[in-house]
């Protein structure tokens, strides 16, 4: 019992010093407690009170598009805002009646706005109008005792200054939707913006940036009283793209009122030095929002100016295909450069009749003059010879009915028929389907860009992709040299033999598209850069017997029914360098309209030369960004 | 024999009614008190609402009451003999925690059983001191200065430790340990055998704090510098001593309080609770509110001074002292006072599972007072 009761002594006298030091600790704990909320407890009461720590977001710049010489094609300007935040006002309804009587708030924005306050948490600021012009914000600036949670402060708003120029190209960006908002803190911010078409979509992350953050002191009523702490956010990256802009705006300048596409590559490494759709739209009405009357407007012109028909829209290739269809015969061997077909205006097969587009015929012809004089009978039968799915399988070498690693969003693989297809379809496939197929018409759906890319491996004899970006933050992205680029590996001769007979076709006596032969350069010495090509044009409807006997005139047809005129050509044509492709939708003759349009376009592209017109190379690892 | 003794005798076989009357019903009522205390700050925290927090956590203390009533009935002596092997379980639960546990915040902290996340680091406290008052209970006061005795019980701390370190959950790791260091204290270890630890410690620190993951060193690091960082990891102090200094001497009044219900304070119905009450309720509201917190603790401690049998002594002491432990961190956390670590104050914070852990050691603190006087069988031989 000694042990026992000495064993409870030592407990008990540890006990009270356990308890000792807890009562201490938590009196520390009393005395700490009076210190942060007595003795301290002012300057934390004004903090607190008057004047309250605010921790906002602060978007970051988003990053600017340039063009291939550093022109800005998207960018930013300074834009003045109203911010409403709901906590900090009694009742929001009367607020915004007052702030309606300074700048008018239609019912379409008070619904916008209490929709966005249920979306966000009551400290958010939520933007309430946008673009105030210096009066308005003056105005409002005075009314402030009326207008408690109402904020002014300045923001950026993307801005393009060759709007309509490149639209298609640059896309434009609009407000996030409530799905995006998950993804990235930095899109519940008051005004921001998110690239919703073309470039600004396909880079947005990269031009978004990363949020700042800035601790702000706000008085009672929400005011800044000033700006504790600042953390900037990360800007979003510069994007340069392959586009040279004044190239563009002489491409579109050229396109005139026509409802017309095209595409100038540089032929050597697919960059897209131009990609015009006309008409087009000024995108930056998306970013204010896009009036009723205006969408109306653009969804009913049957010239469709919100589709980028360079990427998106779809064509038979007509006679501008020949040149597949003869390279598909060579390597096939049924067909020699020398071997002559006899033209008398027709071939017959089977009980059908396929006219050559001269009524009498062109006589004996070889492959080259068959490309030159554009004679479809040479083309039947060496279509005939070949078959379909080895016509399609050299058109898919050509980047034709394959998808292409352009970055449009909306791009468009397009069609090349092949007899699976046809049979996967639930029909047939006939002889005489693939004799329609050997000139480019019947079941082909391809945009302008494939038939670009098409003729810059033609020129170029490299399996070129075409792209639209050249750098990200400086730095260039893989592609941009010729060596990027694997070889087609299509029979040397035979691709001869096509840029000879291209030639022919704009520079010799008797070719389809001598009115394209290029105008000596202004000041150039030495020999003239000429260009080689081939016209195409397209029936939108067949043409029956007893219209052609009564000597049909296309031109005669109402606009919708005419057919479509296309070029392809490259320059120079011992150097290629430059690639174009130009579709006139309902032009009628390749020769007469598309021609002349494509030998301006090739002409304004030498003379300004923009491969030469880029910034300093330096070439990233890894691969091209889509 | 003496009166006492028979007594004691007398007393092994208690039937429920005398348990139920040796029951601290003022015990009880501390704790319903405090409970109330919480559902009043997370009725406020919700904005003024019994949802979601306040009435679920009314519920859980009702269960949880139920339950500490019903450990209370179970025999102290019943669970001495539990005690190894429920540490050996708790200690199993820390392993399986670390290969199978649920990552939250960068830790493997949780096991989800019953909707609820549970922690097997509470749990582990809890066996731990009862291991560790076991082992005590047969010491007498020259067995305590055998140093090769001290080596199992050293060993049963450092492998819990060990175990919540490696989680990592320095918080719970630092109470665990001292938790168990008041039990050898209480049980008659040397005095400079304890001064030896604490300098020993004091040298170590510096080591083991480059030894911290990431999350920690930045957590120290806020605390000697919170405006380095006004808007990560200093944000919750900052705000918190925001909230805290402007409830001033009578706070703002009840569900007046701006800075919790504006979302200025971050973790207000958890971690941060008791902010919400300062600000409130002011200095006199805090003090009342440390004032209740000190005489649970104390309560404990007089539970242990009044056990008659040196295992519920030293348990009764250990549970107490977690409690304190609790109390402390979580307070001195909220005022910017040390580091933050996510320790929830007892039975006020929004949490099912820490309540019902808090409320077993409850039930196991008061099954010590109503078998208080009860006489173990190896008492005599193994002194």
């Amino acid at each position: 019992m000694r042990r026992e009761s000495q064993r409870t002594g030592v407990f008990t006298r540890r006990a009270l010093v356990v308890a000792g030091v807890q009562v201490a600790a938590l009196g520390a704990l009393a005395a700490k407690l009076y210190q942060v909320q007595v003795v301290e407890g002012a300057r934390y009461a004004t903090l607190s009170d008057n004047n309250r720590i605010s921790a906002r977001l602060i978007a970051p710049p988003r990053g600017r598009l340039l063009d291939r010489t550093g022109a800005v094609i998207g960018g930013n300007r300074l834009n003045w805002r109203a911010l409403l935040v709901a906590e900090q006002t009694g009742d929001v309804g009367a607020t915004l009646d007052n702030l309606s009587r300074i700048v008018l708030l239609s019912d379409a924005e008070r619904a916008r706005i209490d929709r966005e306050l249920r979306r966000h948490r009551r400290f958010v600021p939520i933007m309430v109008r946008e673009f105030l012009t210096w009066e308005d914000m003056a105005r409002i600036e005075v009314a402030a005792p009326e207008l408690p949670g109402i904020l002014v402060d300045v923001g950026t708003t993307r801005m393009y200054p060759y709007g309509a120029t490149l639209a298609h190209v640059v896309g434009y960006v609009a407000p996030p939707a409530e799905a995006d908002l998950a993804d990235d803190p930095i899109l519940a911010l008051p005004g921001i913006r998110v690239g919703r078409a073309g470039m600004e979509r396909v880079h947005d992350q990269v031009l978004r940036g990363r949020a700042g953050a800035v601790q702000l002191e706000v008085n009672a009523v929400g005011r800044v009283i000033r700006e504790l702490d600042r953390q900037e956010g990360t800007q979003g990256q510069d994007v340069t793209l392959t586009i040279d802009l004044d190239l563009q705006k002489m491409v579109l300048d050229r396109l005139g009122d026509e409802s017309a596409s095209a595409v100038v590559m540089d032929a050597r490494n697919g960059e897209v030095l131009a990609m015009t759709t006309n008409p087009s739209f000024d995108p930056g009405l998306f970013n204010s929002g896009v009036s009723q009357a205006q969408w109306v407007a653009w969804t009913s012109n049957r010239r469709a100016p919100l589709i980028n028909k360079a990427a998106a829209g779809l064509y038979a290739p007509g006679s501008t295909f020949k040149m597949v269809v003869a390279l598909a015969g060579l390597e096939a061997k049924v067909v020699n450069t020398s071997e002559t077909v006899f033209c008398p205006g027709y071939l017959d097969f089977g009980d059908r009749r396929f006219h050559c587009w001269k009524k009498y015929g062109h006589g004996s012809v070889d492959m080259r003059g068959a490309i030159k004089y554009s004679c479809d009978c040479y083309f039947y039968e060496v279509a005939r010879r070949v078959g379909i799915d080895r016509i399609a399988a050299m058109s898919n070498r050509f980047g034709l009915g394959v998808k292409l690693d352009i970055e449009l969003p909306g791009a468009r693989q397009g069609l090349v028929p092949t007899r699976a297809w046809r049979i996967a379809q639930g029909k047939a496939w006939n002889i005489g389907d693939t004799i329609v197929h050997g000139i480019g018409q019947g079941f082909f759906q391809l945009t302008p860009l494939a038939l670009a890319t098409m003729t810059a491996r033609l020129a170029s004899g490299r399996q070129v992709q075409p792209h639209l970006t050249r750098s990200i933050g400086g730095v260039t992205q893989r592609g941009a040299r010729p060596e990027d680029w694997p070889g087609l590996g299509i029979g040397e001769r035979g691709m001869q033999v096509m840029r000879e007979a291209m030639w022919a076709v704009v520079n010799e006596q008797g070719g389809t598209a001598t009115i394209a032969k290029l105008p000596p350069l202004p000041g150039a010495t030495g020999p003239p850069v000429q260009m080689s090509g081939k016209t195409g044009s397209v029936q939108v409807r067949n043409v029956t017997r007893e219209q052609r006997e009564r000597g049909y005139k296309s031109e005669n047809l109402p606009w919708e029914y005419r057919p479509h005129a296309l070029f392809v050509g490259y320059a120079p044509h011992d150097a290629p360098r430059y690639a174009v492709a130009l579709v006139v939708e309902h032009g009628n003759a390749g020769s007469e309209t598309a021609a002349p349009i494509a030998r301006d376009i090739m002409a304004a592209t030498i003379a300004r030369d923009p491969a030469k017109r880029q910034d300093r190379p330096r070439v990233a690892e890894g691969g091209r960004t889509g | 024999m003496s009166f006492s003794e028979r007594r004691l005798t007398r007393e092994r076989s208690l039937d429920i009614t005398d348990k139920l009357f040796r029951i601290s019903w003022l015990f009880v009522l501390l704790l319903t008190m405090l409970a109330a205390v919480g559902y009043a700050a997370l009725y406020s925290a919700a904005g003024g609402a019994p949802e979601p927090y306040a009435a679920r956590h009314m519920l859980r203390f009702g269960f949880g009451l139920v339950l500490m009533l019903c450990i209370a009935m179970v025999d102290i002596r019943f669970i001495q003999r539990l005690s190894w092997v429920a540490w050996l379980g708790g200690v199993v639960l820390l392993v399986l925690v670390l290969t199978m546990g649920n990552v939250g915040k960068g830790a493997q902290r949780w096991i989800e059983l019953g909707g609820m996340q549970w922690q097997p680091s509470e749990l582990m406290k809890l066996v731990l001191i009862l291991a560790l008052a076991s082992w005590f209970h047969r010491a007498s006061w020259e067995r305590m200065g055998n140093p090769l005795f001290l080596i199992p019980p050293l060993v049963a701390v450092v492998i819990p430790v060990g175990l919540i370190l490696k989680q990592p959950n320095l918080g719970t790791a630092v109470i665990t340990a001292a938790v168990g260091g008041a039990v050898f204290l209480a049980a008659g270890l040397r005095w400079w055998k304890v001064l030896l630890v604490v300098g020993a410690i004091v040298v170590a620190a510096p080591i083991g704090y480059t030894q911290l993951r990431d999350y920690q060193r930045a957590r120290i690091d806020t605390f000697f510098n919170p405006e380095s960082d006004p808007l990560g990891a200093g944000y919750n102090i900052i705000q918190s001593k925001i909230a805290l200094g402007s409830g001033g001497v009578w706070g703002k009044g009840f569900l007046k309080g701006t800075q919790g219900h504006l979302n200025f304070l971050p973790e207000k119905q958890t971690d941060f609770i008791f902010t919400t009450l300062a600000e409130e309720f002011g200095l006199v509201g805090g003090l009342a509110l440390l004032a209740l917190l000190a005489s649970i603790v104390l309560g404990g401690m007089l539970i242990a001074l009044r056990c008659r049998h040196q295992y519920g002594r030293l348990v009764a002491l250990g549970i107490s002292m977690n409690f304190f432990m609790y109390v402390f961190v979580n307070v001195a956390m909220v005022m910017g006072a040390i580091p933050v670590g996510g320790v929830p104050l007892p039975l006020v914070s929004h949490g099912g599972s820490a309540m019902i852990m808090v409320m077993i050691g409850m039930g196991v603190l008061m099954s010590v007072h109503v078998h208080r006087d009860v006489e173990f069988d190896d008492r005599q031989r193994e002194l």
